[in-house]
């Protein structure tokens, strides 16, 4: 295959337009919004998983001066519209947990808000907070599934009758059964995935302003989707869309807990309704560990069937997904998505699947890059466990079943369809460079010597984005200003993905002007067109072809112009960095800057076959997504003494299609492996047994360092995407395939003295735990 | 609550402020002094997103009270660039080695690398590594921040031996 040309523009690793303002703190993110009379909030939230509330005393809140208000759910819950996204809110069918602005009767896990404290200071606020006295009636809670799912156990939401909140399986298939009666390896495994949480950089927060004489509503949002916050909030609060004006700026980071819009800033816009005011909520750490959306903890129960060559024959696989008590966009069911997705890259002729969300007085589930990567987590290690059954080598086995890049379209046994990915190539690369063969010999010299070195592939399709809802559409408005200078406005919300400088890289391609005199504006519900939001690795492809249209659009436009004021055909005309020539003899030329002029004065007296405008909108529609993929492979060493993982190499090899900016895609890859390896050697969200958070803070809940990070090296497979522009989208995809890399890297480690771990987070005391247990 | 009057010189300037005892350095820099460059993202001072320089040493405005500052030499993120918006070289070393992307930890690490370099004009990777391990950045996987660190050295030295 021959890699496609990278433009003038797209595919070069310009500079990126965000960066002097955010490298010299002249960024603006919410907490820096500052606007008339603004009062400041903090949430009284419950320290009981679950408890019924029998009296709130606000009275000595009140008294301390400078405090406006107090409000519990009897304030503010009568009336409120839905809280839910609109994809959960415009289908009836939809299981919701009862969610209200504020706690009703009772709180359902330790951090549920129970009041709104309003003054005129933060610092007044959070004092005000502790003087608000709420009586409880404490309750048994579920803090695991195990424990939501035994006989008798309490409900979560009593209203909804079980903890169970969906609970989907294919029927019984008695044909998977006799393949799984007669293959020669069955291999079944218990694999579980803890509970951690995005942390973003930048918490939380909103001011939210709403004036009664005008009824409009004014919102700043750290957020990854204005337009789907500005549907929410007319929701929640009642008024009309066209009076509710949502703009966000600098956002720092979300990856996935700023998609959907949270219960805590639609009840700050409740709040300042009700006074008729400015409120600004900036939410702590504290707070965005215990209550802000939590992701992962799924477990699932996997059994292959292989014949004697290790081909795989048949898949079971019965998965839990634990929502906790407010999932953040609708259940937080990603469960038949996993399920859809389980066979991955690979032939697996036949599948059974079961499905279940189950609610626990915890805090709730929410997306988190790659939401739904469980099962490449599951996939993955499964694989390697049947290596080992088998005594294939785990490289060997991926071959023998990985479907080839010519077999494509392909459907999985799921009845999911995916075309022009590049699996195997990218399984031969990624081996290639980390020198496969080479490293194997080194881990049995390692392993003579007592050391026990360990190798875990990942490799994954990715289903980029995705036609869900609002989600598969996207539109972009190019306008030439009056000076000849461009304007992009977009529905999309950037928070770290380079937007400003990618999407200015595609208008100067495609328009023919300098990447320099375009300004990308994005993330105003007043100023840019409707657009899903920035997550599910779904801006390139699908604002990119929008932007890509437009900017097409109002490259005809100018020609046109060009063509009257050159005395030349259009179709001989040709622009390049805002200067419109006669195709073979460039003295005859004309800039965008006097075709602006032309078009915006009246008394230059264009003919009227001739556009007017130079301003187009173009919009990209998709119904199916668009997979890319990667192999990750890693290589480590296990400290038999202490327990500790080190990293020692780190290969990704990828396809997402043409780069925009290989820049952005390799900054974007190493971004999510980290917070892959994060998620697998550190990070782990904590509750006892009773439901008490025992990770609160930086110091417990263990984000990576440097320290901990490996060197990325990346190699890029570049096949064009489906697409006009040729791209695949890639956000999400270094978080999911750096998961099983790394855990199958320590249990290759492990496997050597027989030990085995198929249990995450592989900390130094789990890790020691394994070896004692087999007497390593 | 009681009230102080503070002075002290920032970026240059002499500011002075009225503050509360339990006032952070931070939420002076940040409200007081509408220097909003200075980030907070954890408040207890494990994350490095609100280093500023006092006297020249990197601190954690979270963790330090306005009123300790009083008298004191305050750099902030606003104070590296030249008037006319020329980038400081680290600054210039991380939009070149594309060491950031959100930008919200940013403000920090350039404090943090500014005073490290300081200290510490020829790093090797692992102490770059080590050095920068106080400041935590969720979207960079650091490798573009580890290579702005040592791009940042490597011109800051070449600098030295031009001048």
């Amino acid at each position: 295959m021959s890699a496609p040309a990278a433009g003038r523009y797209v595919g070069q690793a310009v500079q990126r337009k965000e960066d002097p303002r955010l490298l010299t703190g002249h960024g603006r993110y919410v907490d820096d919004i500052v606007v008339p009379q603004m009062l400041h909030a903090a949430f009284v939230r419950s320290d009981l998983p679950s408890a019924r509330i029998t009296a709130i005393d606000v009275s000595a809140a009140l008294e301390l001066e400078g405090v406006s208000a107090v409000f519990t759910g009897a304030d503010l819950n009568p009336g409120a519209g839905t809280m839910q996204p609109s994809m959960m809110a415009e289908n009836p069918a939809a299981v919701v947990a009862p969610l209200t602005p504020l706690a009703g009767d009772d709180v359902r896990f330790v951090g549920d808000p129970v009041a709104i404290v309003i003054a005129e200071s933060r610092a007044l606020a959070e004092d005000a907070a502790e003087l608000v006295v709420v009586d409880y009636e404490p309750r048994d809670a579920v803090a695991s599934m195990e424990a939501a799912l035994a006989d008798g156990a309490p409900l979560v939401h009593p209203e909804l009758g079980g903890n169970v909140a969906s609970d989907l399986a294919l029927p019984e298939d008695p044909e998977l059964e006799a393949i799984f009666a007669s293959a020669a390896h069955v291999v079944t495994e218990r694999i579980v995935q803890h509970r951690h949480t995005p942390t973003p950089m930048e918490t939380r927060g909103v001011v939210a302003s709403f004036d009664p004489v005008t009824d409009q509503l004014e919102v700043w949002l750290s957020t990854q989707g204005p337009h789907e916050a500005r549907r929410t909030f007319a929701r929640v609060s009642g008024l009309p869309e066209r009076h509710v004006h949502v703009r966000m700026g600098d956002v720092g980071g979300g990856f996935g807990q700023k998609f959907f819009t949270p219960r805590e800033e639609q009840t700050v816009v409740l709040a300042a309704k009700r006074l008729g005011a400015a409120v600004k909520w900036i939410e702590d750490r504290r707070e965005n560990l215990l209550a802000a959306n939590h992701a992962r903890s799924d477990v699932a129960t996997v059994s292959l069937a292989l014949d004697a060559e290790g081909h795989v024959l048949a898949a079971k696989l019965d998965h839990l997904e634990e929502a906790g008590a407010w999932p953040v966009g609708g259940t937080g069911g990603v469960g038949p998505f996993v399920a859809m997705l389980f066979p991955g890259p690979y032939r697996i002729p036949r599948i059974w699947w079961r499905s279940r969300v189950v609610w626990t007085n915890t805090a709730g589930r929410g997306a988190y890059r790659g939401p739904w990567m469980f099962e490449s987590v599951a996939r993955e290690q499964m694989l390697d466990v049947a290596a080992r059954a088998t005594g294939i080598d785990p490289l060997e086995l991926r071959r023998r079943n990985v479907v080839g890049d010519d077999e494509q379209p392909f459907t999985m046994a799921t009845g999911m369809t995916f075309s022009a990915t590049t699996s195997a190539t990218t399984l031969e690369h990624a081996a290639r460079v980390i020198g496969y063969d080479d490293f194997r010999a080194e881990q049995a010299r390692a392993r003579a010597e007592g050391r026990l070195l360990g190798l875990g592939i990942g490799l994954y399709i990715e289903p980029t984005s995705t036609p869900a809802a609002t989600l598969g559409v996207e539109a972009a408005t190019v306008r030439v200003e009056s000076g000849g200078g461009v304007t992009v406005f977009l529905g999309t919300a950037a928070h770290g993905q380079s937007i400003e400088t990618t999407m200015a890289q595609v208008v100067a391609e495609h328009l023919g002007v300098a990447y320099e005199d375009v300004r990308v504006v994005q993330g105003d519900t007043d100023r840019t067109p409707f657009g899903g939001g920035t997550g599910g690795s779904r801006t390139a492809v699908i604002a990119g072809n929008a932007t890509r249209e437009a900017a097409l659009k109002v490259r005809e436009m100018v020609v046109g112009v060009a063509a009257h004021l050159l005395e030349a055909a259009p179709e001989d005309l040709e622009v390049h960095d805002g200067v419109v020539a006669v195709r073979g003899t460039p003295v005859r030329n004309v800039s965008l800057a006097a075709v602006a002029a032309a078009v915006h004065n009246a008394g230059t007296g264009l003919p009227p076959d001739v556009p007017r405008l130079l301003e187009a909108t173009g919009r990209y529609q998709t119904s199916s997504p668009t997979w890319s993929n990667a192999c990750h492979i890693c290589t480590v060493e296990v400290d038999r003494i202490t327990g500790q993982v080190e990293i020692l190499r780190y290969v990704v090899s990828e396809d997402c299609g043409r780069m925009l900016n290989p820049m952005v895609v390799e900054g974007q890859v190493h971004g999510g492996v980290v917070q892959g390896i994060g998620g697998v050697l550190y990070e782990h969200f904590v509750y006892d047994d009773a439901g008490n958070p025992l990770t609160t803070t930086f110091l417990d809940y263990l984000v990576p360092t440097a320290a901990e990070s490996p060197r990325i090296e990346i190699d890029h497979v570049v096949t064009d995407g489906p697409n006009p522009e040729g791209v695949k989208g890639m956000g999400e995809g270094g978080a999911i395939g750096s998961v099983p890399a790394v855990v199958n890297a320590v249990a290759d480690a492990l496997a050597q003295v027989g030990a085995t771990v198929t249990e995450q987070p592989l900390t130094p005391v789990r890790v020691v735990a394994a070896l004692e247990a087999a007497g390593a | 609550m009681a009230e102080h009057h503070i002075r002290c010189t920032v970026n240059g300037q002499a500011r002075r402020g009225i503050v509360e005892s339990r006032t952070t350095l931070a939420d002076f820099l940040r409200e007081g002094l509408g220097l909003t460059g200075t980030h907070l993202a954890c408040e207890h001072g494990v994350c490095g997103a609100c280093t500023v320089t006092v006297d020249g040493r990197a601190i954690r405005s979270c963790l330090m009270l306005a009123v300790q500052a009083e008298g004191a030499t305050v750099t902030t993120v606003e104070g590296l660039a030249g008037a006319d918006g020329t980038l400081s070289p680290v600054q210039q070393a991380f939009m070149d080695a594309h060491g950031l992307q959100c930008g919200f930890c940013t403000p920090g690490f350039v404090m943090s690398v500014t005073a490290f370099l300081e200290a510490n004009p020829d790093p090797t990777d692992s102490e770059i590594r080590e050095g920068i391990s106080g400041n935590l950045c969720r979207c960079t996987g650091y490798q573009g921040i580890v290579e702005a660190v040592r791009l940042a050295a490597t011109r800051l030295r070449a600098a030295e031996v031009g001048a």
